[in-house]
């Protein structure tokens, strides 16, 4: 390895933006010079400026600057300009956001903040280095699509259209699902007036008829190993196993219904005449309406919405295709049974956007009866079935005669361990409720806890089947994305673009499995004998595993235990007769970096002792960068990191919650080293909160202030 | 290059989420938005629901994924003039507004308190006011202050350039107009809240305290409220849904993203404002999924009360008063009048207009998604209401229907 030092580096302050009022530029480059052996040194009236920049560039070239650090405004601004050459790694301070901007002017405090904040910057710059991808042996580019239903379906058939191989895995014997069994579609194309055909027997012709996919029918999986780019798919079909290679994965498993034996209270089960939708649909499909009907005259059918869900006790979560589904069910009826009363009892009737076209259309049925209810009982009365109801439109409580009632049951995503993945955390995608796979649902639905997985469709979240074939368009993109990402050897959402990767010293790792059980997307398996066994393309590049690593071999080559710890150990601690305090702040890079730019911006002062160090995310903090801080005489330890719990904001889902359990470790480390329990604080604040923090700094200030300065100062 | 770049028209949600997918996909790709910051009406909202956290947490990521991509080519202050070609094949001519501060800009912000010129803003919903040079948020991007070349007094006041010191500013800019090859066209154009003031009866404009859903987004209610009423007693804020929608006479559709609006802001008034109370008065409570979350939440508030009736009327008692709100609650079949601090309205979307020849609208104002030519695609709410999830899903496949038309013109 080359000696970090004898790197050529370049080291540039810019007096713009009110940093030159803030403290004496020069007097620091000329200070951290001394201390630096730099190649060349500069200050500049506007580093971000076309002449700025041309002096930059101009330095790089005529002394060959492997390393430069600029001293300015934050690393989130200007970023494409300061990008210069790609062989040249740059090392951003900010001086302006969390200098200038939020500290008094010339005073002694603000000058040894940017004092160590350049120190920080150029340490860790020294023990950085280019980071060399990581691209797997010949990747594949074939995509495996588990599931022959209308997503399955649509995403062979969108994949093939964009070229690319796709092989298709359905357990039943032909493909096509439950939109198999569908008399006729909810409408999905103006005028949304009546329900329309269904497309699925098309698309079957058209996916039998496309080259470029392979479809295995009554074939299941039997293991998936391997990572993005190269996985490894060993299927079962008809009794013998075969071997598949694929780049990515598009779950497209499905959906059953609500098992409606759970719905004794609504008579199924108990009456002959109860039925589920599905039962309906099946009937309205084969035309055997006289199963349903064996005697006539008929009284009327009533149709129990939210059948088992919005129900805490059932399905908590509402199943978005069942208000359509039954309004296309009355046409149905209405088509066959010109004169039947047919009654629609619901919570809220629920047909947003278009489709409230529909819903319009279909109330001209003068012989549908449409009421919001509380269903309070369903009886036998002879060969009729009664529904009372409760709170209807109706006025008074109401008990409707009917000859059949069907239920509006919902959907259960089907269960994503039949993927089987050989991964150490399981078979299947991780969930976090309703057993949906987890993600971050609003702001990237695709996002799965395995990497190059993507769940579509209704195994991902309760949809019709509009939407469904919507879904499947925007997995398989995702999914070429992956293949695509892994073959330039880059990070997938959220460090996209990310070269690095977790390089394990392997020689000093002692077996203890934390790294292959924390990462929050297991990117680690085990070999036979429990040594952590890592796959770089699963991996997202949070550094989960390196703050988990007790060994600390895990590292990043721009993100390490050396190069943190460099920084922790540039800081001047001043003795404690100063009565200066430091406090160490690791700040998530995501949110937390964000706030301070902000409150920066924001001219909000806070105090001067806090000294930031970014990381990929808060769950990456290694114990012994806190170990290393409190030996050093800081006084205090901040961990400011996104919110935990079931809405968490962690864009590695877990890392907040690791850290918080790890900070009860800490908190040993404390106890060992005799020291008290305040010195560490876990805070979790949102991208929003730059009004805290002022307060949350001094509130922690004054708490180590009650306690004293660090003993171990000047040991 | 080989391939034409992918045009994306439209830099809120939708477009940013197409942008970034497709070139994170490979892809080259020109994104064109009028305003003169990206993030659109998300950029605006306060918190999501069911989760209520903020926007700007996503946009962030998404905002960092743009400025590590260089085959993302962002055009703001622009717009989309025409649009000549074929799929593949494409030519688009862009309209560039006048660049009166250029990238140059260090967001040092010097220049505000030297500008004369006040406006109210936008992303406020006017509920707030900024000089004609103003950034438009914190995390705005690109992070550069602009200037509303409609109100600025330009070459008779020049305060702003005199005192900027990085030639980030150019009173005497011009317009550009210049053309790009482009292989398709992915419209993410989004919507616009109904207007109140075309619903009278619901008394918008009359007073202050009859508010849009969107103007609450971004009010200091916990200030709102301070003066109002005396010690002891504790606020009433109703809301009304579907105001303007489902309505033959306004918006005939269900926007699918009011009912979710109005449950997270009872939730969060009621954290800023915890003796607040709260009636919300609806038709259809209205949230699909895992949506119901948020529903959930507010029927386990006590504070909370909601009543099916519709709003039919709301009027101010007197200049500065409070408001007297007159519904009815239908499962007990009468008629209510209650007095509010403040009456919300649950108003719904309306689609942008593009403008572009091959793009023809439904009765309704959205895109007829069916007749759209070879290689047009449109997403989110340009062809119906849809909520940020839904946006982003059908962003994301639009970006895969382009790149269909790049790969299918790389092969031959």
């Amino acid at each position: 390895m080359k000696d970090a030092l004898s790197a050529p580096l370049g080291i540039y302050l810019c007096t713009g933006c009110g940093i030159h009022d803030a403290f004496n530029v020069e007097e620091l480059l000329e200070s951290i010079c001394k201390a630096f052996p730099a190649a060349t040194c500069r200050t500049h009236p506007a580093l971000c400026s076309e002449q700025g920049l041309h002096v930059i560039r101009e330095d790089v070239r005529q002394n060959g600057l492997d390393k430069i650090v600029i001293g300015a405004c934050s690393p989130r601004i200007h970023a494409d300009r300061f990008a210069a050459d790609p062989k040249t790694i740059v090392e951003r301070v900010n001086l302006r956001e969390q200098v200038a901007w939020c500290q008094p002017p010339d005073t002694d405090d603000t000058r040894m903040l940017a004092v160590d904040l350049m120190k920080m910057g150029i340490v860790r710059l020294l023990k950085t280095e280019a980071p060399v991808a990581y691209i797997p042996d010949n990747v594949s580019d074939t995509i495996l699509v588990v599931g022959g239903g209308i997503t399955g379906i649509t995403a062979a058939l969108e994949a093939a259209r964009a070229d690319q191989r796709i092989i298709l895995v359905e357990k039943e014997a032909s493909p096509g699902g439950w939109m198999k069994q569908l008399y006729k579609q909810i409408p999905f194309l103006q005028p949304y007036c009546s329900p329309v055909a269904s497309v699925i027997q098309k698309k079957i012709r058209e996916l039998e008829a496309e080259p470029l996919v392979t479809i295995l029918t009554s074939a299941v999986i039997e293991e998936i190993s391997g990572q993005p780019g190269d996985f490894s798919v060993a299927i079962r079909q008809d009794g013998s196993l075969k071997t598949y290679r694929a780049g990515a994965v598009v779950m497209a498993t499905g959906w059953k219904p609500y098992d409606p034996l759970n719905l004794g209270y609504l008579g199924y089960g108990r009456f002959r005449g109860v039925i589920t939708q599905l039962d309906l649909e099946k009937c309205a499909a084969q035309d055997h309406w006289d199963q349903l009907f064996p005697k006539k005259p008929l009284h009327g059918v009533l149709f129990i919405q939210c059948a088992g869900s919005r129900d805490p006790r059932h399905l908590p979560y509402c199943s978005s295709y069942c208000c359509a589904t039954t309004l296309k069910q009355t046409t149905y009826l209405r088509e066959k049974y010109p004169d039947l009363p047919i009654y629609v009892i619901y919570k809220d009737l629920r047909t947003p956007g278009h489709l409230e076209q529909f819903y319009q259309h279909v109330q001209q049925d003068d012989l549908l009866f449409l009421t919001r209810g509380d269903v309070t009982a369903v009886t036998e009365n002879g060969d009729l079935i009664t529904v009372w109801a409760d709170r209807t439109l109706f006025g008074e409580p109401v008990a409707l005669d009917v000859d059949l009632v069907v239920l509006a049951t919902g959907m259960v995503p089907t269960d994503s361990s039949e993927l089987n993945l050989s991964y150490r955390l399981g078979k299947g995608l991780p969930d976090l409720k309703y057993d949906f796979p987890d993600s971050h649902f609003i702001c990237f639905p695709y996002e799965t806890r395995r990497t190059g997985i993507y769940a579509a469709g209704a195994c991902r979240a309760p949809m019709d089947s509009a939407s469904c074939m919507e879904d499947a368009g925007g997995a398989v993109l995702k999914a070429i994305q992956c293949i695509e990402s892994v073959k330039r050897g880059e990070a997938v959402h959220p460090r996209s673009g990310d070269c690095s990767w977790p390089e394990l010293y392997m020689q000093r790792c002692t077996d203890c499995k934390r790294c292959t059980e924390e990462c929050p997307f297991g990117a680690y398996d085990e070999t036979p004998k429990g040594t952590p066994l890592p796959h770089p393309t699963r991996c997202r590049r949070c550094g989960i595993c390196l703050g988990a690593c007790p060994e600390r071999i895990i590292n990043f080559s721009d993100f390490s235990i050396d190069n943190v710890s460099a920084m922790i150990k540039s800081v001047s601690i001043p003795d404690e007769f100063e009565e200066k305090y430091r406090i160490l702040a690791f700040v998530c890079e995501n949110d937390a970096y964000p706030v301070f730019d902000r409150t920066g911006q924001n001219r909000l002062q806070y105090d001067p002792s806090i000294r930031i160090i970014p990381v990929r995310c808060i769950g990456s903090v290694n114990r012994i960068w806190i170990t290393d801080a409190l030996s050093m005489g800081f006084d205090g330890i901040l961990l400011l990191g996104c919110k935990p719990g079931e809405d968490y904001q962690c864009h590695f889902i877990q890392g907040s919650e690791l850290a918080q359990k790890r900070a009860e470790n800490f908190m040993e480390a404390l106890q060992t080293m005799m020291l008290e329990p305040e010195r560490i604080r876990m805070e979790f604040i949102e991208i929003t909160d730059c009004e805290k923090i002022p307060y949350l700094i001094r509130d922690y200030v004054e708490t180590i202030k009650r306690i004293g300065p660090n003993p171990f100062k000047g040991i | 290059m080989r391939t034409k770049p992918l045009l994306i028209i439209g830099g809120g949600i939708s477009g940013i989420t197409a942008a970034v997918e497709a070139a994170e996909a490979g892809m080259e790709v020109i994104l064109v938005e009028k305003q003169p910051y990206l993030g659109g009406r998300v950029s605006r909202l306060n918190r999501y629901f069911p989760k209520l956290c903020p926007p700007q947490c996503g946009l962030e990521i998404n905002y960092r994924r743009i400025r590590n991509n260089m085959r993302i080519h962002i055009l703001i202050s622009s717009c989309v003039e025409e649009i000549t070609g074929i799929k593949g094949n494409f030519s688009v001519k862009i309209r560039k507004s006048a660049q009166y501060v250029n990238d140059l800009c260090t967001a040092c912000g010097e220049c505000v308190p030297v500008c004369p010129v006040e406006r109210p803003d936008e992303l406020f919903y006017g509920t707030r006011r900024t000089k004609a040079i103003y950034i438009p948020d914190e995390i705005t991007f690109p992070f550069r202050y602009t200037i509303d070349g409609e109100v600025c007094l330009k070459d008779n006041c020049s305060e702003c350039l005199k005192i900027c010191k990085y030639q980030a500013i150019n009173l005497d800019a011009r317009p550009e107009i210049f053309t790009r090859e482009i292989s398709a066209v992915i419209l993410a154009t989004g919507w616009r809240p109904y207007d109140a003031r075309l619903i009278p009866e619901l008394g918008f404009g009359t007073g202050d305290r009859i508010v849009t859903n969107v103007q609450l987004e971004k009010l200091d209610v916990r200030n709102l409220f301070k003066s109002v009423r005396p010690e002891g007693s504790y606020p009433v804020i109703a809301f009304a849904q579907c105001a303007g929608s489902r309505d033959r006479n306004h918006l005939p559709y269900c926007s699918g993203v009011c009912c979710g609006t109005t449950l997270k802001q009872a939730l969060m008034i009621r954290e800023q404002v915890p003796e607040s109370r709260m009636r919300i008065f609806y038709i259809d409570l209205r949230v699909q999924g895992r949506n119901e979350d948020v529903l959930t939440r507010v029927q386990a508030d006590p504070n909370i009360e909601l009543v099916k009736g519709k709003v039919a009327g709301a009027t101010i008692q007197h200049p500065g008063g409070l408001v007297e709100v007159e519904t009815e609650d239908i499962l007990s079949n009468r008629k209510i009048r209650i007095t509010a601090d403040m009456l919300v309205l649950a108003t719904g979307m309306v689609p942008e207009q593009l403008g572009l020849e091959q793009v023809r609208t439904l009765n309704n104002g959205y895109i007829d998604a069916s007749s759209l030519p070879d290689g047009f695609f449109a997403v989110g709410n340009a062809v119906h209401p849809a909520d940020v999830s839904t946006s982003v899903k059908e962003a994301t496949a639009a970006v895969l229907r382009g790149l269909q038309v790049v790969r299918l013109a790389d092969r031959r």
